[in-house]
């Protein structure tokens, strides 16, 4: 199944990503940000995608856990996986948009910090699938679980918190001018998200495959 | 109910009972934080002066250094003669064995946090015992977070290979949440005007924390230990 939607889910992902950049320059000018608020189309919609890609963990771990179907295992990785990587692009635009709007690189703001911690656990659920040995997967969805549990205080984050990242109300409420470039760029990373974690899915099943032959092999 | 708690207190008596033979755990803990607090007071006070707000993240930091350091060998002895096979057969609700070895953890640690308040009082100056029981909720809610997650993840690591490396990896990032809010929490009580408002808003955050962390480990500390 993931080796047929692949191509589609990337060619799709393609025509958003090569249509976003021509929406977001046509977009008007934010008045007090100026050019640099144009960062937010990507940045926000980077963070939606690590968002689906903590969700996918959360469910397919505790589908594990209590399941035992090694296929949501390696969803669960690729998942991770993914999320790490939009997570990285939230981090790194972030403190771009930030010099230049805040003047300063970091600043221990509630969200930033959730959002990096949260990114902590995704690589420290790595580790323990790399380093943890034989039965590391099912420790690993016990992690996953946790780092579920982290995303309602990210999402909430700003309503609870004075910080300076915007209110969750805002992006809902945007005017249609800011409105169409975000939403289409949200569509093309969360189209992407689901690319690569069928590509990645695919990968792990080619794996385990292997090994399944590497044993069989032996066994004769 | 009832069946649960006489389980989880049996487990914690036979923690209790081996710990009071040989205090191996208590002693090494309690001296790896007394270490900590005097590293902390060569590095962050000067001419008997602490670095402004520097006692709350002090006391914090210790406890889990010597938490991790505690949690690192709650399930060791399980490890020897295929004891945690025993245990794990046993015909009882294993989040029941889960409470039992959280609350000698969690008693293990009031004893070294007792120790380390005093010692970080006495060589930062700081003014701990001013709003005492805000002190003692936030700490006693902070280990509850801390050690839940520590405990689950000292349980499930048991078997794996590297898990002195891979607990600290692990529980650090997940516990970082809590560990800030004990901070904030404590600075809030000892700065020069203590912000009580402040104080309370974290130790509630913190008992939401500890809800979720909790009812998560238990939730998943049986298939997480089931071969």
């Amino acid at each position: 199944m993931s080796r047929r939607l692949f191509p589609w889910l990337i060619g799709l992902s393609l025509v958003f990503f090569v249509v976003a950049p021509i929406l977001i320059v046509r977009a008007p000018l934010e008045q007090e940000m100026g050019l640099i608020q144009k960062i937010f189309y990507f940045h926000f919609s980077a963070w939606m995608a690590m968002y689906l890609g903590i969700c996918v963990l959360g469910i397919s771990s505790a589908l594990f856990l209590f399941r035992r179907k090694p296929a949501v295992d390696r969803l669960a990785v690729s998942a991770a996986e993914a999320a790490i990587l939009f997570g990285l692009m939230g981090l790194i635009t972030g403190p771009i948009w930030a010099v230049k709007s805040w003047g300063v690189w970091w600043n221990w703001d509630a969200r930033t910090t959730i959002a990096l911690i949260l990114e902590l656990i995704l690589v420290a659920y790595l580790l323990l699938r790399s380093y943890g040995g034989p039965g590391s997967d099912r420790l690993a969805a016990g992690l996953g679980m946790f780092a579920m549990a982290n995303l309602p205080f990210l999402y909430i984050s700003t309503n609870i918190w004075r910080t300076i990242h915007p209110p969750t109300s805002v992006v809902p409420t945007l005017p249609v001018d800011f409105g169409i470039p975000l939403w289409w760029s949200f569509a093309g990373f969360i189209v992407l998200c689901l690319a690569l974690l069928t590509a990645r899915v695919r990968l792990e099943e080619q794996r385990a495959t292997l090994d399944r032959l590497y044993l069989a092999l032996e066994d004769e | 109910m009832k069946r649960f708690l006489q389980v989880a207190w049996l487990v914690v008596r036979k923690d209790l009972r081996v710990e009071s033979r040989n205090k191996e755990m208590l002693l090494t803990t309690l001296f790896f934080a007394v270490s900590c607090v005097l590293v902390f007071s060569f590095g962050f006070v000067r001419g008997g002066e602490a670095i402004e707000g520097s006692a709350s993240g002090v006391l914090w930091i210790t406890i889990a250094f010597s938490g991790t350091l505690a949690l690192g060998r709650a399930f060791e002895r399980e490890r020897h003669h295929d004891a945690l096979r025993g245990l794990l057969m046993a015909p009882v609700d294993r989040p029941a064995i889960y409470v039992g070895k959280l609350v000698g953890v969690l008693l293990l640690l009031a004893l070294v946090e007792a120790l380390v308040v005093v010692m970080v009082a006495f060589l930062f100056q700081a003014p701990l015992f001013r709003h005492g029981w805000w002190l003692l909720t936030l700490l006693s809610l902070g280990t509850i977070g801390f050690a839940s997650v520590g405990t689950l993840f000292s349980a499930m690591l048991l078997r794996t290979r590297s898990r002195a490396v891979l607990l600290p990896v692990l529980l650090y990032p997940v516990t970082i949440p809590v560990l800030i809010m004990g901070v904030s929490g404590t600075f809030a009580l000892v700065q020069p005007e203590p912000d009580l408002v402040l104080a309370r808003v974290w130790v509630s955050l913190l008992f939401f924390f500890d809800i979720v962390f909790v009812t998560l480990a238990l939730w998943t500390f049986e298939p997480v230990m089931t071969e």
